[in-house]
């Protein structure tokens, strides 16, 4: 380890508080988002705990609503869309182009006071009378009937969008300008690309949920008119208005772990990645085709016949690129040298859990199906497939795999792979009994419900525990290691990237002196620095810039 | 990160700290427009909806004022562009100028803005409990109304009302919007001054060079485009259904 | 950005080219063209908006990522308009589907 790295070169926590070092806003996001983590987390306990019984003993069908719609609010807004690139991203970025910080190194520091922000107005709102209108909250319930705490709700999520409008546009301009000499576009890491997709996203769907949140929040203060019907307004058009960013949000949640699923499949295969600019290239599609499929969560409105099948048939072209990148991380693995590193564990498990999840979706974009799926379980196990099952497997592999660049220490990978193991089993357990819940007629948001579904309820709460215990146990053991962990050098694996060339932990300013780029990425073949030699993969971890 | 001159600490060049700049304003106005488009598609839908209310209710906004703030908030982007071009060619007195004198075309548009929302006030326009689509109308007088425009005003109201029995509910909708879409822009004018006035202290101080003026050029594309968002505004909500 | 400096002529012949078509849209908007009154009004408005981006913001000598940033706003905006729009338009008649309003102000003083 280096003597002075990011954690220790200043001291204080006015270092901390007003740094604007990026991989120390990163930690600060760390800390951030697992606070928010813990928070859906809870809510998320209550809510399978009180679903035990047919009955609905635990909380009354008002708190019910409460508990839905809190876990929804906080997983989405504050854990799902920040994760990855908040934290991972914004540590990873740089050093992943050669620079030495973000373009706007003080806007990424605000962004993250936004986020504190926004998060306490929600909290607020939480602990004040809470929100029951569903995270999406259509109207008028939101914006007229609803007794709770909406307000301040919606006032924290319009914070908060400015948070991700920031980093987002922080990520896009320095993909553009801060690279390295010969750091090419097609030179980047997969991660980078796939952060540059969600950053379009970023800038160009949250300012839509910004001006339809502050218009129903001004509706509910004011008595104004847009989304109440009995005032002459139209809440068909808070709901396009709503999914125009809420649609493309999912694809902020998954194409950042889709990335990193592309940095740890070629390095535990020990090979190129399979079609590295189609994978680039997809995800720029899925960013740009994600933006025309909104209305497939309005196929019960009213709408047309040629309104639905335009927005159906979308919803299936959306899906070939994802298709593609699982088509070509499968072709990575052929005849590749695979070691099943924790990492790697979360990696093939988010491919599989990805490919349900993907392709039940396209079971909800088939008209005539989502008729009888729509607003049952069979929806709610799908999204949790595909958040769950994919973007928290992405966090947490990520986290895994950039661990000890990160803190400089390894983890301990027995009980790392324990755990990844316990949390896919967990997470089955508890997600595959909804699908066919749905498909049994099952609403969603409903408090209570024929007892002949108990059985699926009772097999989905027990895996809630040993899910719960999968996220447990990386919390515990990756805190241990800070302090007791192996010392990790600067690539343990070894990898490919340019982040894999600073130390471990890097220094403030990433690199002694700006790197020139002269490799392809992943080019596991030809890396002699890396002591990868054509024929003959080495395990040697690389000197880095010590 | 430290700095070093005019140059920011990640940065190589002052070239790149300069190309970063305008990117990110760029970028950052791209994400303004989808924020203003999603209130002016809240309009769209209500226009079409509601076409005979919002007739009458922009029948009732003062087209000289609206006018004038037009003129007044181009001229002001052209003074802010030529803000611009003396300090590209060096003319340090000239840049401050031209601030100060963008600024007072701002604070001008802003009164205008004042005047204009009390007389909404006055007239029982701000949506709410006391909303009254006919009052002026029915009180003449308290509108400054006289003889043929009252006359013509009070037929117009009527044939609107016959068109449409919940016009004021509807015209309540137009006066949401209006309010919406004339605040925001205001808002960002107001920090569009707060960020001038920097400027101009700035400028006083002989900051901007024909080698260093980012500030001035970046802060210019953030007027020029809420001058644009006006452009649109002025038609859309001063200028419905004026033919009758 | 490029160094290409504009010269104060080209911005005055803008400004003026905008007064222009501001005294247009005015004296448009008080003549009957029917439903074309809205079309003629945002055709204005548009060229005028494009004048102010082109020539004051300096896109027209901007490199073209610049230009690509302002192609996708506006698209992205046209992609919002555009499909809300084809739903409304597709859709039955808005009074079958809303509630009347119920909320009637009391008219007159």
């Amino acid at each position: 380890m280096p003597k002075v790295h990011y954690l220790n070169a200043t001291y204080g926590i006015r270092s901390w508080l007003l740094t604007t070092d990026h991989k120390r806003i990163a930690l600060l996001y760390l800390a951030a988002v697992t606070f928010f983590f813990f928070i859906g987390g809870l809510f998320a306990t209550l809510i399978r705990i009180h679903l035990l019984t047919p009955g609905g003993y635990l909380v009354t069908p008002e708190m019910y609503n409460k508990l839905f719609t809190m876990h929804g609010v906080t997983m989405v807004f504050f854990f799902l869309i920040p994760s990855i690139p908040a934290i991972i991203g914004n540590f990873l970025i740089p050093p992943m182009i050669g620079a030495k910080d973000l373009a706007f190194p003080k806007i990424n520091l605000l962004s993250w006071y936004i986020y504190i922000i926004g998060g306490s107005f929600v909290l607020y709102s939480f602990s004040t009378g809470g929100l029951d209108t569903g995270w999406t909250f259509y109207t008028p319930l939101s914006s007229v009937y609803s007794n709770a705490a909406v307000t301040p709700a919606v006032l924290g999520i319009f914070i908060n969008g400015f948070s991700s409008i920031l980093t987002g546009l922080n990520f896009i301009v320095t993909i553009h300008t801060m690279r390295a000499p010969g750091m090419t576009w097609f030179r980047l890491p997969l991660f980078v690309w796939a952060h540059y997709a969600t950053s379009i996203i970023f800038i160009l769907g949250t300012p839509v949920i910004a001006i339809t949140l502050l218009l129903a929040g001004l509706e509910r203060m004011f008595h104004l008119g847009f989304f109440n019907p009995a005032l002459g307004g139209d809440p068909i058009l808070f709901q396009h208005l709503f999914w125009f960013y809420s649609h493309p949000a999912v694809y902020i949640m998954i194409l950042p772990a889709m990335g990193v699923i592309s940095e740890i499949i070629p390095t535990f295969a020990r090979k190129p990645i399979f079609g590295y600019s189609f994978i680039a290239g997809s995800s720029i599609a899925i960013a740009v085709i994600g933006f025309f499929v909104w209305a497939h969560h309005m196929f019960l409105t009213g709408e047309s016949t040629y309104a639905a099948l335009s927005f159906s048939l979308l919803s299936y072209l959306v899906a070939i690129p994802s298709a593609v990148k699982v088509f070509n991380w499968t072709s990575t693995l052929y005849k590749g040298s695979i070691s099943y590193d924790t990492p790697m564990l979360y990696a093939l498990g988010f491919i599989g859990l990805f490919l349900i999840g993907g392709l039940t979706g396209l079971f909800l974009a088939c008209l005539g199906l989502d008729i009888h799926l729509h607003d049952t379980y069979f929806v709610v196990a799908h999204f949790h497939y595909i958040m769950v099952g994919g973007a928290v497997m992405g966090y947490v592999g990520g986290l895994h795999f950039w661990w000890p660049k990160i803190t400089g220490k390894m983890y301990p990978e027995f009980l790392a792979r324990v755990a990844a193991v316990t949390l896919f089993v967990g997470f089955n357990l508890t997600f595959f009994p909804q699908f066919i819940l749905g498909y049994l007629g099952m609403p969603r948001r409903y408090h209570n419900y024929p007892p002949e579904f108990q059985v699926f309820n009772v097999m989905s709460t027990a895996g809630a525990s040993i899910l719960a215990l999968g996220y447990l146990l990386p919390m515990i053991y990756l805190t241990w290691s800070i302090k007791y962990g192996k010392v990790a050098g600067p690539n343990p694996w070894p990898a490919t990237g340019l982040e894999w060339k600073t130390a471990s932990p890097p220094l403030t300013e990433n690199f002694h002196e700006t790197p020139e780029v002269t490799w392809e990425p992943y080019d596991f073949g030809n890396r002699r620095d890396l002591g990868l030699v054509a024929g003959a993969p080495s395990l040697a971890p690389a000197h880095g810039d010590d | 990160m430290h700095r070093t001159g005019e140059l920011f600490g990640q940065f190589e060049t002052l070239e790149q700290q300069k190309e970063t700049a305008s990117l990110g304003m760029w970028v950052f106005l791209a994400q303004e427009v989808l924020f203003f488009g999603g209130i002016f598609l809240a309009y769209t839908i209500n226009r079409h909806a509601y076409s005979a209310a919002f007739g009458v209710g922009s029948n009732t906004l003062d087209i000289y004022l609206g006018g004038a703030n037009t003129v007044v908030l181009i001229l002001s982007s052209l003074t802010m562009a030529m803000s611009v071009w003396s300090a590209h060619v060096g003319k340090k007195q000239l840049v401050t100028l031209f601030l100060i004198l963008t600024l007072l075309l701002g604070c001008v548009f802003l009164g205008v803005k004042v005047v204009e929302y009390k007389q909404k006030y006055d007239h029982h326009l701000i949506p709410g409990r006391s909303f009254d689509i006919t009052y002026c109308s029915n009180n003449p007088t308290a509108c400054g109304l006289e003889g043929k425009d009252l006359a013509a005003e009070k037929e117009e109201v009527e044939k609107a009302l016959a068109a449409d029995p919940y016009l004021n509910s509807h015209a309540q909708l137009y006066f949401s919007l209006y309010f919406g879409m004339t605040g925001l822009h205001a808002l960002h004018m107001v920090v569009g001054a707060g960020l001038l006035l920097w400027l101009i202290k700035q400028s006083f101080a002989g900051r901007f060079t024909p080698s260093y003026n980012t500030p001035v050029e970046m802060i210019g594309l953030y007027w020029h485009f809420v001058d644009i968002v006006w452009i649109y505004l002025f038609p859309l909500l001063y200028l419905i259904d004026r033919h009758r | 950005m490029s160094e290409h400096i504009v010269p104060p002529k080209i911005y005055v012949v803008i400004f003026l080219s905008l007064m222009v078509g501001t005294t247009l849209t005015v004296v448009a908007a008080f003549q009957n063209f029917g439903q074309w009154n809205i079309v003629i009004a945002l055709g204005i408005a548009s060229i005028k908006a494009s004048l102010v981006v082109l020539y004051f913001m300096h896109a027209r000598y901007s490199v073209g990522r610049t230009k690509l940033v302002i192609v996708c706003a506006v698209f992205w905006l046209g992609i919002m308009l555009a499909l809300t729009l084809s739903d409304y338009s597709t859709r039955g008649p808005r009074e079958s589907r809303l509630h009347v309003p119920t909320v009637v102000h009391s008219l007159g003083s």
